[in-house]
């Protein structure tokens, strides 16, 4: 029996071939209409994320199958402070399979160890998202092909973005990526993800603060909100929010086939005149999202088509 | 006891000076009820001074801990006043419940019983991360 914890927890063999299966669910949806029939979903939020459970029911939903959970902590025994691993058990008898978010990190790794059903780490806390970067992942290469030979650009909160850390560990296991980093000092990525991750794969990475020079090489643009919270003084914040908010006059400095992703949701950070533009592809990304959880979730309970 | 004269038990020799008692601490000697000694600042060749501890039983001695502590540490085993084998510690791969994770967004934080577990994740500058969270142990 297999967990998704962490996205390294996969190779990148049974990557690909996760995405294969996604693209061949988006090709041929009827073919996977009853393949989970009679399992049943457990969504186990401890904090809530409707889009994250969205996603999770509509992919099994999607495959023939039933859902059951709660959507956080207060309507759970949690809240009686029952531990991870016993909530774990209970459910375990009642369903096939788990997404578990839990606000502190490696509460799923936690619930992996005592779980007789497949754990999907659905988010814990600022730690790991794997689903989020399995979505990434399937999103760039519908988009462009490939997974390899890609100049890739992140943007905004790279200091406390999990997503941007973990697609940057993701992309480290293919040859050619070369990672441009934007954002202001105060939110640069942080140091571990250089040496351990970025300098440790060999991979080739500039930082830089200015994103419309940075634009021109990108072949992809990761963008992430930038958020108040983490700056210490409102002048600072007022000061740099401008400077990484995508806005249709610097989408001109852009190649004509970049493709822009977001993990959403997005507050101001990408102008909805952009919306429009072909390169916008955030809400592909939120289909993949799906596309990506059901050949997940089959992946999981080991179904064919 | 004779300091010297361990019959069943254990010689925890090449401790850096100064650390007996930190040792001592973790692996909890101070709940044994058989002879322990430290001895503080013997004089080494190798070392020039170095601590040991003796520790007359046997007991489930935990060498991960150890090697954790002080890689360069060795443990002579005594069977019937005899030294039966000599081990060179190296730096273990996971510990259990010998540091705790400083991190308060972790599951350790909230979970009491949870174990604390750390696995070596750079031997070249032995770092531990937690399994949890993946914080970083603080260097020794
Ligand atoms: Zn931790």
């Amino acid at each position: 029996m297999k967990h998704l914890i962490d996205i390294l927890d996969f190779s990148t063999d049974e990557i690909d071939a996760l995405l294969d299966r996604a693209d061949d669910i988006i090709a041929n949806p009827d073919k996977y209409r009853e393949v989970c029939k009679y399992k049943k979903l457990a969504t186990l939020f401890f904090e809530p994320s409707t889009r994250t459970r969205l996603s999770f029911e509509s992919a099994m939903l999607s495959l023939g199958g039933s859902v059951l959970g709660f959507s956080e902590a207060k309507s759970s025994s949690a809240s009686k402070g029952e531990s991870v691993s016993d909530t774990i058990q209970v459910v375990s008898c009642y369903s096939d399979i788990i997404a578990m978010r839990h606000p502190k990190e490696g509460a799923p790794l936690v619930a992996s160890f005592r779980s007789e059903v497949p754990i999907i780490n659905a988010g814990d806390g600022g730690h790991n998202h794997p689903t989020q970067t399995l979505t990434d992942l399937l999103t760039i290469r519908r988009e462009k092909g490939r997974l390899d030979n890609l100049t890739v650009g992140f943007c905004g909160d790279l200091k406390f973005g999990r997503t941007v850390h973990s697609l940057i560990s993701a992309l480290s296991r293919y040859t050619g990526i070369k990672i441009v980093l934007i954002s202001p000092d105060e939110l640069k990525l942080p140091a571990y993800m250089k040496t351990d991750v970025l300098d440790k794969n060999g991979m080739d990475y500039v930082e830089t603060t200015d994103l419309i020079e940075a634009m021109k090489d990108l072949d992809i643009l990761y963008m992430t909100r930038v958020q108040q919270e983490r700056f210490f003084n409102e002048a600072d914040y007022i000061r740099l929010k401008d400077s990484y908010i995508l806005t249709k006059d610097k989408m001109d400095y852009a190649k004509k086939d970049m493709c822009i992703l977001h993990p959403l949701p997005r507050v101001n950070e990408i102008s909805t005149e952009i919306d429009d533009d072909p390169r916008a592809c955030y809400f592909k990304q939120v289909a993949c999202g799906r596309y990506v959880r059901m050949a997940l979730i089959m992946k999981l309970l080991e179904v064919e088509a | 006891m004779n300091i010297d004269s361990i019959k069943n038990g254990y010689v925890i020799d090449h401790i850096k000076a100064g650390m007996a008692l930190e040792i001592f601490r973790v692996l909890e000697l101070d709940k044994l009820d058989c002879p322990v000694a430290i001895i503080k600042n013997a004089i080494s060749g190798k070392m020039g001074k170095k601590d040991i501890i003796k520790i007359d039983a046997v007991i489930d001695l935990d060498l991960d801990a150890l090697g954790y502590i002080d890689p360069d540490i060795t443990v002579n085993f005594i069977k019937n006043g005899v030294l039966v084998e000599k081990k060179h510690l190296e730096l273990p791969e996971r510990i259990t419940n010998v540091i705790k994770c400083k991190n308060p967004r972790c599951i350790t934080s909230c979970e009491q019983e949870l174990d604390h577990v750390f696995k070596l994740t750079d031997r070249e500058k032995r770092v531990y991360r937690c399994i949890y969270c993946e914080s970083m142990a603080k260097q020794r």
